[in-house]
């Protein structure tokens, strides 16, 4: 599903410059569930920025379900995130005007979806997270936990190849970052393929691979027996 | 771009976003608004200042009568000139291509009594033309005619604040006044826009005055009214002929300034419609000024507005709008409220403006109006420069990566 080749990226700072990711190689399977951690300053973030089109590398290839991806202008760049990728971030980036429902239609809108299938295809999604009730409520008005779980749905709404999590449970206490990566879990077992950048170590097991990123390499790539988070819940 | 998707997502941002509405739409409503006031208010100014001003007939010379500087033709200088009634049949022989009406007019001061009420006022003998040359408006009765200088009758036509003092409410038309210690009959009562002193004189036919004056034939000054036909250059060169002509006939050198002195109406319009203009100028920089100040005001609220959004436009990006659809929408949603707005206060202003009507004549002020065009120009103005205000920030907004946009303070 995901391929990398060989990632270089370096940022200018002042005159020198820092190079942050010297060569990632790395392959992903479809329906996995990755962790990526390291601690800060590791690359990790960089990473995901890159792999969510966000970001451009200096060097080396990205293929994206056989796509490859280059040349990326701003137009490109949203059409691909928008076709192939959904984010769910640390500090859910709800847009806080839109009831929950609203929110979750809204990748639709980029599609050019109509509006009654937009409602219909968001509102399934909100079920499916649990949050049918709240739908026509505003951010505001939800918990972390809930809020965190509609901006999966929104991520989903929009059917992406991968999901792109980036410390999605780093805002919310365990308990809720373990309802969190229930639902996380879940939609992986669907055979969605799922990234999630964290640096806490319980999320990390729940994953079924975990890459380990220090000093812009990685140092480890395993497999890991994927703890439940039913049975924390 | 315009589909009707994209306006119910404009409309649902609009309506959730009140404050931000209402802010930028009021600062448009409002700049609109006070332009349309000010230009209203100017144009009031305008008409006070044409309704002052540009009382008299404005296709009018005047010719005074001076005394020469210069020896000219054997005669000495210091001689002074008096026209007289051959000069008025010359005038009109030469001139009758240019010329409109003509009258003289000879200047007295006299008392004039009625009963056993008197007053001194200011007497004009004149010819039926001088009523065009002061644009006299007769209340009632009639003004000098021709038969009356024919005649030489002893009629007089008074202005409306000599009834008022001498016959207190009555009725003045066909009683008989003394001017002087001769009695004249009162044919006409007028009225005059160039206020109320113009409305103390007493108009009697020349020819009578002239008699009475031992039989006289000397006329005082001539005015001389040309045809409008002939234009602005026409009559200049009108005045330079007619300057030429006076002079040959008095024996006055023809660069003697004092002989004879000319007053050209169009030489006065020029300098009041100079000063007119620039009454319009002021209007039109209070008025650009004004949407300058709109243009700001809309512009700091543009740029405010799309910095608060820069997160949410972040997250768009993220989730699949490409740049031009970020702008797109800013852009739309600012057009569409800067248009609201911008129509409530140009309606509001205009409407404001007729219902003020002549209400503001004491602050001279009248009927304040303002151009239609104007008004729409203005708005559409300011409407682009609220568009172009937000283009700018949106642009940038759409060219932050979303990654920088949503990163968490």
């Amino acid at each position: 599903m995901i391929e990398i080749k060989d990632l270089h990226k370096s940022y200018k700072v002042g005159k020198s410059s820092l190079h942050v990711l010297k060569g990632i190689n790395i392959n992903i399977e479809g329906g996995e569930l990755v962790a990526i951690m390291g601690s800060s300053g590791s690359g990790k973030s960089t990473l995901l920025n890159i792999l969510g089109m966000l970001d451009v590398a200096d060097k080396g290839s990205y293929t994206l379900d056989g796509v490859p991806i280059k040349d990326l202008d701003e137009t490109k760049a949203a059409k691909y995130r928008n076709k192939f990728l959904g984010f769910v971030f640390q500090s859910f980036n709800l847009i806080n005007y839109k009831t929950a429902l609203e929110n979750v239609a809204l990748p639709l809108y980029y599609q050019r979806i109509s509006r009654k299938v937009r409602q219909k295809t968001a509102m399934e999604y909100l079920e499916k997270v649990g949050l049918a009730e709240w739908a026509v409520h505003l951010p505001s008005e939800l918990s972390g936990g809930q809020k965190q779980r509609i901006a999966i749905a929104r991520a989903l709404a929009a059917q992406p190849k991968v999901l792109l999590a980036d410390e999605p449970t780093g805002a919310l206490d365990s308990t809720t970052s373990y309802e969190v990566m229930q639902l996380i879990q879940e939609i992986n077992d669907e055979g969605k393929t799922i990234l999630v950048v964290t640096h806490e170590t319980d999320i990390a097991n729940m994953c079924k691979r975990i890459v380990l990123l220090k000093d812009g390499v990685i140092i480890e790539d395993k497999k890991v027996t994927q703890v439940r988070a039913s049975e924390h819940v | 771009m315009f589909n009707r998707d994209s306006w119910q997502e404009i409309f649902e941002t609009i309506s959730k976003n009140k404050l931000r509405t209402f802010l930028s739409g009021f600062t448009v409503a409002l700049g609109i608004f006070i332009f349309v006031i000010l230009f209203g208010f100017g144009n009031g100014l305008k008409n006070s200042f044409q309704e002052f001003f540009v009382d008299d007939a404005t296709n009018i010379m005047r010719l005074f009568p001076g005394r020469t500087n210069k020896p000219y033709n054997g005669f000495k200088s210091g001689r002074v000139i008096e026209f007289d009634n051959a000069d008025l049949a010359a005038i009109k022989k030469n001139f009758a291509f240019q010329l409109q009406y003509m009258t003289p007019r000879i200047e007295r001061n006299s008392t004039v009594k009625f009963k056993n009420k008197s007053n001194n006022y200011g007497l004009r003998a004149v010819a039926p033309g001088h009523q065009y040359a002061e644009k006299t408006i007769l209340m009632k009765g009639r003004f000098i005619n021709h038969q009356d200088v024919i005649n030489k009758t002893k009629y007089a036509v008074i202005g409306r604040l000599v009834e008022n003092d001498l016959f207190e409410g009555e009725d003045a038309l066909g009683k008989y006044i003394n001017i002087g210690k001769r009695s004249f009959k009162v044919v006409g009562v007028f009225q005059d826009d160039g206020g109320d002193n113009e409305e103390r004189y007493v108009y009697t036919p020349y020819t009578t005055n002239q008699l009475i004056e031992k039989n006289t034939d000397k006329v005082g000054q001539i005015i001389v009214a040309f045809k409008p036909m002939i234009g602005y250059d026409g009559a200049m060169q009108f005045e330079e002929e007619l300057m030429a002509f006076m002079k040959k006939r008095h024996d006055i050198s023809p660069s003697d300034e004092s002989g004879i002195f000319l007053r050209n109406v169009a030489d006065d319009l020029e300098q009041n419609q100079q000063f007119g203009s620039m009454l319009q100028m002021v209007v039109t920089f209070v008025g650009i000024g004004t949407l300058i100040a709109g243009i700001i005001g809309i512009s700091n609220i543009m740029v405010y507005v799309v910095k608060e959004r820069t997160k949410e436009l972040g997250v768009r990006k993220a989730i699949g709008a490409t740049p031009r659809s970020v702008i797109a929408m800013i852009l739309q949603e600012s057009i569409f409220i800067t248009t609201a707005a911008g129509y409530i206060g140009l309606f509001g202003g205009i409407f404001l403006l007729s219902s003020l009507g002549n209400s503001l004549d004491d602050y001279f002020i009248k009927n304040p109006y303002i151009n239609m065009g104007t008004a729409v120009f203005a708005t559409i103005l300011l409407v682009i420069f609220g568009a172009i205000a937000g283009y700018v920030p949106a642009r940038r907004a759409a060219r932050i990566k979303p990654i920088v946009a949503l990163r968490d303070e």
